[in-house]
């Protein structure tokens, strides 16, 4: 395997687990602060990729500001689900919490079927098609475009959750929500707050997939729902370097799992990784034991 | 200040607190004291807004706070250092102590307070960048009660704040505790170690069992002997 194979197959991964990570952050950011798997997150970025899809095909918009325009709809999107579907029970078992997502997914899936036809749609080209060769490897200006996009919105997060009032509020809530009561923070918002985010950051994964593979249909979420569930347990859940480390590990286990030439087990590879890294430490790459002093 | 008329309060089917009523006036140390089980911290979060009251009735500063909720409360001037401390164990100090001014928004008047929290617990500004799991029970209780007066309250809820303490700590945490009533603030603390609590309060409360068994002034009450049998160690 040359140098320049092996370079070129890490851009391909680092370019495919940005996306991951994109996602991956809304099922750790979600777990974080309310302990529940967000089986509909994979969907609400396909809902995402066909925001992204209209406004470029029907409205004719560029592929930033439709961009945006699937942030701004896939966050409303996300608190909706939360408010209706989620808050009602906060306060039944995990297990109920569960399914019901597991429901709003199907929800989601199916409800796009009826509404746009279960037909698979062609995205217009947003992007020059330009191929860059810079020295041996060929960059795709969608990777480049991928990449950038991840980069400034991970940073946005990270400042975001760091500094800010809400990223504060937010690190409290997910810690110990009666505390973070007793400081004068309302809980409820920041649940919703978080499900914006998160669910604005799938948006943007879902018109970056539907860009780079030219192609949106309904089930389009499953399976990148779930690979980045698996990324974000494998980075450990509810820590946001976590899913950003978890995402790239998948993306990058996938495609030199491709490479070596056992394409059809890239799934399987990808699992595989996770399982072995569950066993050997089972909170995840990043994952604390976090000892309290009482 | 704070009046609490004849207030019930159900964990489910249990009735934690049978018609509570209690009073604190402004500028007392007002205790609470009890054996395990008696309704002590439940007054306390039925006071701060974690826990709704099915019955009676909560005035605090002449408003109905029977249905103000936790945040809101806060806005109130009214705040609560919740049993076992509860502070943020993955942020700094500086980052608990900035969430306990979570409702202000006066820049300047908020990095006042935190130089007289720092005045108060000098081991805070020692360890301002450190996480705050990462500090000793006694810290991590001077964290808690900083952070309480980081919101400015005019009434401070004190939750054991001895619990788990060594004795000279516990020394430590009362000094703090008057030197806090001297600057003018009120307090409503719960203790179980009730000779600690009834040396430095003003008046006292037995909670027995959901009800209020007996009051009057504190130290009466610790040479009354029916308190110093069951609560004192019968000395």
């Amino acid at each position: 395997m040359s140098a320049e194979f092996i370079l070129q197959q890490l851009l391909n991964g680092v370019s495919l687990g940005s996306i991951y990570a994109l996602i991956a952050l809304g099922y750790t950011m979600v777990y974080g602060i309310i302990q529940l798997i967000n089986f509909a997150h994979g969907d609400v970025m396909m809902v995402g990729a066909y925001t992204g899809w209209y406004c470029t095909t029907v409205l004719h918009m560029s592929f930033l500001p439709a961009m945006l325009v699937a942030m701004l709809a896939c966050s409303v999107l996300g608190v909706v689900i939360e408010r209706v579907a989620y808050k009602p029970l906060r306060k039944s078992t995990r297990l109920a919490a569960l399914i019901t997502a597991i429901g709003m997914s199907f929800f989601l899936e199916y409800g796009m079927m009826f509404l746009v036809s279960p037909q698979t749609r062609t995205f217009p080209p947003v992007f020059p098609q330009t191929i860059y060769h810079i020295g041996p490897l060929t960059v795709k200006y969608g990777d480049i475009v991928i990449i950038t996009v991840t980069v400034c919105l991970m940073t946005l997060l990270t400042v975001v959750v760091k500094y800010t009032r809400i990223g504060k509020a937010m690190r409290a809530v997910s810690f110990d929500k009666e505390a973070a009561a007793l400081m004068g923070i309302n809980v409820n918002n920041v649940i919703s707050a978080t499900f914006a985010i998160g669910s604005a950051l799938a948006a943007a994964a879902g018109v970056l997939i539907g860009v780079y593979y030219n192609t949106v249909q309904p089930l389009m979420g499953i399976m990148p729902g779930l690979k980045a569930f698996v990324a974000a347990v494998l980075g450990g859940i509810g820590i946001i370097p976590g899913a950003m480390l978890g995402g790239l590990a998948l993306g990058l286990t996938e495609v030199f799992v491709s490479a070596i030439g056992f394409s059809t087990w890239r799934d399987a590879g990808a699992f595989l990784i996770l399982i072995i890294v569950l066993i050997v430490k089972p909170t995840g790459l990043l994952g604390q034991n976090t000892r309290e002093k009482v | 200040m704070l009046e609490l008329e004849n207030v019930h309060v159900y964990y489910g089917a249990i009735h934690a607190l049978q018609g509570i009523s209690f009073r604190v006036d402004e500028g007392e140390i007002v205790t609470l004291i009890g054996s395990n089980g008696a309704g002590k911290s439940t007054t306390l979060k039925t006071i701060s807004g974690l826990l709704r009251p099915k019955e009676g009735r909560m005035t605090y500063l002449g408003k109905d706070l029977t249905a103000v909720g936790a945040p809101d409360i806060v806005k109130l001037k009214l705040s609560h250092v919740p049993e076992g401390r509860r502070v943020f164990a993955n942020m700094t100090v500086r980052e608990n102590l900035d969430l306990g001014a979570y409702q202000r928004r006066d820049a300047k008047g908020i990095k006042k307070d935190m130089a007289h929290v720092f005045e108060l617990f000098p081991r805070l500004e020692e360890r301002q960048a450190q996480v705050a799991g990462t500090l000793s029970g006694g810290e991590q209780q001077m964290l808690a009660i900083g952070r309480a007066i980081m919101s400015q309250p005019k009434l401070l809820l004190l939750d054991e704040p001895s619990m788990g303490l060594a004795p000279i700590l516990t020394r430590q945490i009362f000094d703090i505790i008057r030197a806090i009533s001297q600057e003018g603030t009120t307090i409503l603390l719960v203790e179980q170690n009730a000779r600690m609590a009834l040396s430095v309060a003003d008046r006292a409360y037995v909670l027995e069992t959901g009800r209020i068994a007996l009051s009057g002034d504190a130290g009466e009450l610790m040479n009354s002997p029916e308190v110093s049998k069951a609560y004192l160690g019968g000395r």
